[in-house]
């Protein structure tokens, strides 16, 4: 991947920064004159992983998020969600849809629609340690 | 995020406009029980058509309405699905518990 463009932010687990985080992700790929919905899949796939941050990540403190953006020279966005909370125990257990350790105010579905509006999804984690999420996403070219 | 409501009978209607997110999850859920434990409709039915963007907590949100719905006895439906909401709603494959219009 030949990098064309790069954003890197960091903030803390607060829950209004969620749509902080999609709309700045939203408006540095729009460089790459995505459709509205591959702009949609996009921000929805940030949102999910800043969410888990804040729920899953940092339950009970608020503690730091990095948000890390890689524009391609031939249209592939990549973007890592990185945070230094407990980790995930169980990482395949955790994708599995529905499931959810936020009981009934969370649906158990971040992972999943992560998934199906990615074309690749990796996520690494050190229980105690933190969490790294990466999803990428080829634009198709319009031209 | 907003959530407007009309009655009409024992028909309730939630008009949520905005956007719906884990922020504004927890809000909207206990603006919705209220209106519902308050008006016990027969029939609710949440109207997306104001509502620019949605993530995994808006299905939350909805699975949470549905269940208030089904303890009182009562039918949920959403109307008005389009856009972003839409590709968030099909990808969480609810349809097969709630009408979605």
């Amino acid at each position: 991947m030949k990098e064309k463009n790069v954003f890197k932010a960091e903030f803390p687990s607060r829950s209004a920064n969620e749509g902080f985080a999609r709309a700045a992700v939203g408006a540095f790929v729009s460089q790459l004159d995505p459709t509205m919905d591959e702009l949609g899949d996009i921000k929805t796939a940030v949102s999910e992983a800043v969410t888990n941050c804040i729920v899953h990540a940092y339950p009970d403190t608020y503690g730091s998020i990095r948000l890390k953006v890689r524009l391609s020279d031939d249209g592939e966005v990549e973007i890592t969600v990185k945070d230094r909370g407990v980790g995930i125990e169980d990482v395949e257990k955790a994708m599995t849809p529905m499931f959810t350790t936020g009981g009934d105010d969370r649906s158990g579905m971040g992972f999943t629609i992560i998934e199906s509006f990615m074309d690749s999804l990796r996520v690494k984690s050190v229980p105690g340690r933190g969490t790294a999420v990466t999803m990428k996403r080829r634009i198709a070219s319009r031209r | 995020m907003r959530i407007r409501a009309s009655c009409a009978g024992r028909a309730l209607r939630l008009y949520f406009d905005g956007e719906l997110d884990h922020h504004a999850a927890k809000r909207a859920m206990g603006e919705i029980e209220g209106y519902i434990d308050s008006r016990l409709p027969r029939d609710c039915v949440i109207d997306l058509g104001g509502l620019t963007f949605m993530d995994s907590s808006g299905i939350a949100v909805i699975l949470k309405a549905y269940r208030r719905m089904h303890d009182i006895g009562g039918r949920l439906g959403v109307e008005r699905v389009t856009g972003q909401p839409r590709r968030v709603i099909d990808a969480a494959g609810i349809e097969r518990l709630i009408s979605i219009a």
